[in-house]
């Protein structure tokens, strides 16, 4: 795999390619498999990740400690917003969904991480549904997607407890932001535009849940991840440019997070967990847990 | 290397990649080294697994790991119960294996004990349910587990690659990559082989039964 993105983007412009089909060449040398396995793995997960959404969409679901769940359907059925009717306020349904699912021990598929799982398959699905963008598509997309991925775990980190949040699910809105921009039709340029300008987004985000489970913020984070992929995807198809290459915003995400005080890497020892009420919550449900 | 599929991917039982989906497959590596589900299993939590370990269902990943529970296993959930049931006893201790800066945030040490026979591996979480492991045996190695593996450690005597590999090649084992190092020489030679079929025990056998092999373990792949 590429060990950075913009070797990766001059290879695809220079031979007139997208970012997947120069991804998924190399996957395909990689690993001695046919290009059409490789779409038919990411067809799987696609199709795990679309049930998951429909799955954490009902609104049924509690986490094991029962601080999160059911939020993802009062964006389906709750009082409408400015953003209602828009594909904005689905991808955070979506991005919810998924995440609750996780929460509650249910299948997802971690891309790239568990708690970052929900951002990537909102901003994917939610995007293709709206504008009617075939499957075959989002698959193509999804490799985009894993290239991104398989640059920033070579560069920086995509784990909470090396990086913060930053590396979870600032990685995968980077990673959502240029896989969604190569499906809309972007250029592989644009797509990298679109990784940097959603992870300088999420710069030092902490990992910071409470009792250290992956309940609270981090199902919110992920819609809130999903809002800044979106917003990344708006900007780069209006052919915005960040001047910072993708990178660079990846070596920055890296050494940010090496510096990251250890507190703030999935310890619940800093952040939200350690105010008051992250506290008391944390003691109550971790108790509840036990006597279970 | 980084695969696409390990981004996009595993497909797994929630909550954590890297706490649960990583601790499952460390577990799985631990299982390899005695070549089935341990009958007692001590297991040394440090960093992150230590402190939150509990909260994401490290335990119960590893535990199912052990017993041969893949990722996306929905038995994940109640692995601890199951390992009464499967005559698994297996303990946990919260410890510090290293230094902050030198031993990943999520390590675990796993002693692993059936029929006799004991094995310690040390392995670590990477993210995205990557894991690596360290040592094994007292031995450093670098096992990613993408691959079916095989590390040895052999005295250091002319035409010992050439043999092993030529075993490999009788059983249509087709090698990835090929590790070698040894502290000085005539020291004992490190080696770790990378294949992409999975071994047969026979050519296992065939290694452990080379006079000058010291010590060897096969470990399965566990990436998906």
């Amino acid at each position: 795999m590429f060990h950075s993105l913009a070797a990766a983007i001059s290879d695809a412009e220079s031979r007139g390619l997208r970012l997947s089909d120069v991804a998924l060449e190399l996957e395909a040398r990689d690993q001695g498999r046919p290009v059409a396995e490789i779409r038919d793995a990411l067809g799987r997960a696609l199709h795990i990740m679309r049930d998951a959404i429909a799955r954490g969409a009902v609104g049924d679901l509690k986490s094991n400690s029962g601080l999160v769940g059911g939020d993802a359907a009062k964006l389906r059925t709750g009082p409408a917003g400015p953003l209602s009717g828009t594909p904005f306020r689905d991808v955070l349904m979506r991005a919810l969904a998924v995440q609750e699912v996780n929460a509650a021990m249910g299948v997802i598929v971690a891309a790239p991480t568990a708690g970052g799982a929900g951002v990537l398959p909102a901003v994917l699905t939610g995007l293709a549904d709206a504008r009617g963008v075939p499957d075959e598509l989002v698959i193509d997309a999804l490799a985009t997607a894993g290239l991104i991925g398989a640059v920033v775990a070579e560069r920086a980190s995509l784990s909470g407890a090396e990086g913060g949040c930053q590396a979870e699910t600032g990685a995968a809105a980077g990673m959502a932001a240029g896989a969604a921009v190569e499906m809309l039709g972007g250029s592989p340029r644009q797509c990298g535009h679109a990784v940097a300008l959603a992870q300088q987004g999420t710069l030092g985000l902490v990992c910071d849940p409470l009792g250290g489970l992956v309940e609270l913020p981090c199902v919110f984070r992920n819609a809130t991840g999903a809002a800044i992929a979106l917003a990344a995807v708006e900007m780069a198809l209006a052919g915005i440019e960040f001047a910072i290459p993708a990178d660079e915003v990846i070596d920055t995400m890296g050494q940010i997070g090496r510096e990251m005080d250890v507190r703030y890497r999935e310890t619940a020892g800093g952040g939200l967990a350690a105010t008051p009420t992250g506290r008391r919550l944390a003691r109550e449900r971790l108790h509840q847990l036990k006597k279970r | 290397m980084v695969s696409i599929l390990d981004i996009i991917g595993p497909v797994m039982v929630g909550p954590s990649s890297s706490h649960t989906a990583g601790a499952c497959r460390l577990g799985l590596l631990a299982r390899n080294l005695v070549g089935g589900t341990p009958q007692r299993a001590h297991c040394e939590l440090h960093g992150s697994f230590a402190r939150t370990g509990e909260g994401h269902g490290t335990d119960k990943a590893i535990v199912g790991g052990l017993m041969g529970f893949r990722p996306d296993d929905d038995r994940l959930r109640s692995a601890l119960e199951i390992a009464e049931g499967e005559g698994l006893a297996y303990t946990f201790e919260k410890t510090k294996l290293g230094e902050e800066n030198e031993v990943h945030p999520n390590t675990v040490r796993i002693t692993v004990e059936r029929d006799g026979r004991t094995s310690v591996m040390t392995g670590s979480s990477l993210g995205a349910g990557r894991v690596l492991v360290t040592e094994i045996d007292g031995y450093p190695v670098e096992v990613h587990g993408n691959h079916h593996t095989i590390a040895l450690v052999a005295e250091d005597i002319k035409g010992s690659i050439a043999r092993i590999t030529g075993l490999l090649a009788e059983d249509g084992v087709n090698i990835a990559t090929l590790r070698v190092s040894r502290q000085h020489r005539g020291g004992d030679a490190f080696m770790v082989i990378e294949v992409d079929e999975q071994p047969g025990e026979m050519v296992r056998d065939h290694i452990r039964a080379l006079p000058w092999v010291r010590w060897s373990v096969r470990l399965d792949k566990v990436s998906s």
